[in-house]
């Protein structure tokens, strides 16, 4: 039965492999998640067969329990909530991993220092997932409205850290690894967790988000040592390594590295106030219908608003409209637009708006200069040229859309309020822009009707 | 049993599997991928069966019950919604 084990759990971790390696196109990556699957099922499923075991029963109540409870909420969740979603079953796999941890650690039976060390380690990286992962979700569920900050909040945070990698290295170093002394240890882990997310602002969630993933597969691939299992240590690693590059890609998008994003308090202070010459300059729909009917180009430019006004259904009808009159529609998608990667284009798959007509950054920036209108909506600081001119705005270096090249930008927007970062958008300002105020989909509704009567 | 420097070769190579495998990857994937990785340790769920199975105490029992029914969700819900997601990606040459 162990050879069949085995071999089961190496075809697990190639088709793991050959499945990631499938998602990175678009044309096989529906046949990819497939594969992934299929490896999961035959691990899982031959993992009942593993020597030795016990209380069958409960664990099938136990898969049962957690997998009816996923597969329902991950039908019925609206694309919009997709991000929190996904940080919470993140969250869920940090927790399994520190699970095993905490029974490895009771049981206390390790054949060497490095496995206790290594499961430790598991157990700390793991609950720092965890716990991180549900405040994430809490916060991009709105259950947490806004980012807690306090005075000495690193110092404290660094503290708690510190204890807690203190206490893991006594645990190693004494082998006690009785009831009370794991409560204390992996309550300081969870707390590291809870306290890190806190301060951490919305516009910063694809970084955090993609940063839990790959501390899971970090904790996943040491308890996978622990447990001497080949397929756990491959996937893990496999994701843990391709999470933190993931990370660093969010990251750079922002110009920031990921340790400023975790330790840095960006927006929370108050910084310089800075003025911006002119004023922000009104348009009515029927003004900005006309000017997007008879434009020859326009770049459509979504942001994080356009995933809390659900606009994106209304935003392709727009584009339909636009495409009947004959006119070259683009969207144009900043890589930390919305709150976790590749966010927009997930809403933008969802409101059947084909992945051709989506440009990044780097394709589409030249084009501006050739667009007749752009229009953003629910975007902010990823079109805010300060980051380009101002070298004291705290969003300077970081790469955005270059919409204030184009001949005339509509931006479509609630009020008059500051982006995330609190800083004040010199787009809203400049002579070529003017703004539509009003609901995203409210008014991308009324753009279509009055577009469809010209 | 992996041991020793056999354990460190795996766990460099994967690294580098990891690396290599997402390293040129459309901006328009990150979700899917994010999320397909995020479905991947879902594994962890052998390991939480493998822990349940050996727990003898109820704490240890009740433990491994909450890491499997955890693991599990993991697992399921992450590719319930990897597969919602890719399920959407249409391109206008080539439907679906």
């Amino acid at each position: 039965m162990d050879i069949l084990i085995q071999i089961s759990y190496f075809a697990a971790a190639i088709l793991f492999i050959l499945g990631l390696r499938r998602m990175s196109s678009p044309l096989t990556a529906r046949t990819g998640i497939h594969w992934a699957g299929a490896g999961m099922l035959v691990a899982t499923l031959i993992t009942f067969f593993w020597p030795g075991m016990e209380n069958y029963l409960l664990m099938t109540a136990a898969i049962f329990v957690g997998g009816v409870a996923a597969w329902w909420t991950g039908q019925k969740v609206s694309m919009t909530d997709m991000p929190q979603m996904i940080a919470l079953y993140n969250g869920m796999g940090g927790g399994a991993a520190g699970a095993i941890a905490a029974v490895e650690l009771l049981r206390g039976e390790f054949h060497s220092g490095i496995f206790l060390t290594l499961a430790v380690l598991g157990a700390l990286i793991g609950s720092i997932s965890f716990s991180g992962s549900l405040i994430a979700f809490a916060k991009l569920q709105g259950l947490i409205r806004k980012p807690l900050r306090f005075p000495l909040q690193h110092a404290l945070n660094l503290l708690i850290f510190a204890l807690a990698v203190g206490y893991g290295g006594m645990l190693v170093v004494t082998g006690d690894t009785s009831g009370i002394n794991l409560l204390i240890f992996f309550g300081l882990a969870l707390g590291i967790g809870i306290l890190k997310t806190l301060p951490i602002g919305g516009a910063d969630m694809p970084v955090v988000i993609s940063l839990y993933n790959a501390l899971t597969g970090l904790a996943v691939a040491f308890e996978g040592f622990v447990l001497n299992n080949a397929a756990m240590i491959i996937a893990g690693t496999v994701v843990g390594s391709a999470g933190t590059l993931l990370t660093q890609l969010m990251a750079r998008a922002m110009n920031r590295s990921i340790g400023n994003v975790l330790f840095g308090s960006f927006g929370g202070e108050q910084g310089v106030e800075e003025s911006v010459e002119g004023a922000m300059k009104p348009i009515d729909v029927t003004d900005a219908s006309i000017m997007m009917a008879y434009a020859e180009r326009v770049i459509i430019i979504p942001g994080y608003g356009m995933a809390v006004a659900q606009a994106q259904h209304k935003i392709k009808e727009l584009m339909d409209v636009l495409l009947a009159r004959g006119i070259d529609v683009k969207f144009a998608i900043h890589p930390v637009a919305g709150r976790m990667p590749g966010h927009m284009n997930v809403l933008l798959a969802e409101a059947d708006v084909p992945y051709d007509r989506l440009y990044d950054l780097d394709e589409i920036n030249a084009d501006f200069g050739r667009t007749d209108v752009a229009l953003v909506i629910g975007a902010n600081d990823v079109v805010n040229p300060m980051a380009r001119s101002n070298p004291d705005s705290p969003i300077y270096g970081m790469p955005i859309l270059n919409a204030d090249q184009a001949r005339n930008v509509i931006v479509i927007k609630r009020g008059q309020g500051k982006g995330f970062s609190g800083v004040e958008n010199a787009l809203f300002f400049a002579d070529n822009t003017r703004m539509l105020y009003g609901d995203g989909q409210a008014m991308s509704g009324e753009l279509i009707s009055a577009i469809k009567q010209l | 049993m992996i041991e020793g420097f056999t354990a460190l070769y795996i766990f460099m190579l994967s690294a580098f599997t990891g690396y290599e495998v997402i390293s040129r990857v459309p901006v328009i994937l990150h979700t899917p991928l994010m999320s397909g990785s995020n479905f991947v340790h879902g594994i962890v769920l052998v390991g939480a069966m493998v822990a349940m199975g050996h727990a003898s105490t109820t704490l240890e029992l009740a433990i491994g019950f909450i890491g499997v029914a955890l693991a599990a969700g993991n697992a399921v819900g992450g590719f319930v919604v990897t597969e919602r997601m890719l399920e959407m990606f249409k391109s206008d040459k080539g439907k679906g």
